[in-house]
């Protein structure tokens, strides 16, 4: 079984890298073929949002902006719960293909966790709920 | 990628190819932690069979054996395996070629 890290995908667009740049880092652009409501803050430590037509809403932080070649930004995992802290880094790179734009997208982090944070956090969710509820029943002895 | 975390993911896919653990899984996640024999009340399932597939869900981390009370042995679903496989899945199900033939219709409109 491999455990994919990475996602990455290469799409020839038979438009220059700047009109392709606009989509991708505009909240016009984005609402217009990804999310179908978008906000950004385009500069790196920004956030940017966007909303999908199921009601989804992801929260992104802008990471990299280099203008008109290299746009990055992190993310929460998708199918993952709302809570989890864990996020992938999406790295959209331009290059001029003759008239057009040679577009790759990388998303990568899917296997981020170390074997010492998996200890971590397979050791702290045991103790986390224990204590927790602990920490509960203290709370209503005092009360 | 350590190897040990694929191994970890492919007992969570293990695990949960079979119903009656899915069953046993799904009953510790909905109920909290439960004896064999709790588990063999509430679901269709001999004490032997739960204390069998138990053993094996210990021996994967999927779930811990605690001392319960008057000295019975609880059983407590772990859930960062889960999350492993969870992620594993996440990579899986994320989906470039919509968004990617979307933002490619945009800009010939």
């Amino acid at each position: 079984m491999a455990f994919p890290d990475r996602i990455e995908r290469v799409v020839e667009i038979a438009h220059p890298p700047a009109k392709v740049w606009t989509a991708l880092t505009t909240a016009d652009g984005l609402a217009a073929w990804f999310g179908n409501e978008a906000t950004i803050d385009l500069r790196p430590g920004g956030s940017a949002q966007m909303t999908f037509s199921g009601g989804h809403t992801a929260k992104m932080r802008v990471e990299r902006v280099e203008e008109p070649a290299v746009f990055g930004f992190t993310w929460h995992i998708y199918g993952l719960p709302e809570d989890d802290p864990r996020r992938t880094y999406v790295e959209f790179t331009l290059e001029q293909a003759g008239a057009g734009t040679r577009l790759t997208v990388v998303e990568s982090g899917f296997a981020q966790l170390a074997d010492d944070s998996y200890r971590t956090a397979y050791d702290g969710n045991t103790q986390g709920w224990a204590s927790e509820l602990g920490e509960l029943v203290d709370y209503l002895d005092a009360t | 990628m350590p190897r040990d975390i694929e191994a970890v993911a492919e007992q969570v896919f293990v695990a949960l190819a079979d119903p009656t653990r899915r069953t046993i899984l799904a009953a510790l996640a909905s109920g909290g932690p439960a004896t064999a024999t709790d588990l063999a009340g509430q679901l269709p399932i001999t004490r032997q069979g739960i204390a069998k597939h138990l053993a094996l869900l210990a021996d994967a981390g999927l779930v811990t054996a605690e001392q319960g009370e008057r000295r019975r042995v609880r059983y407590r679903l772990q859930s960062a395996p889960m999350q492993l496989a969870q992620q594993f899945l996440a990579a899986l199900a994320r989906d470039w070629e919509g968004p990617l033939d979307a933002l490619r219709d945009h800009l010939n409109r």
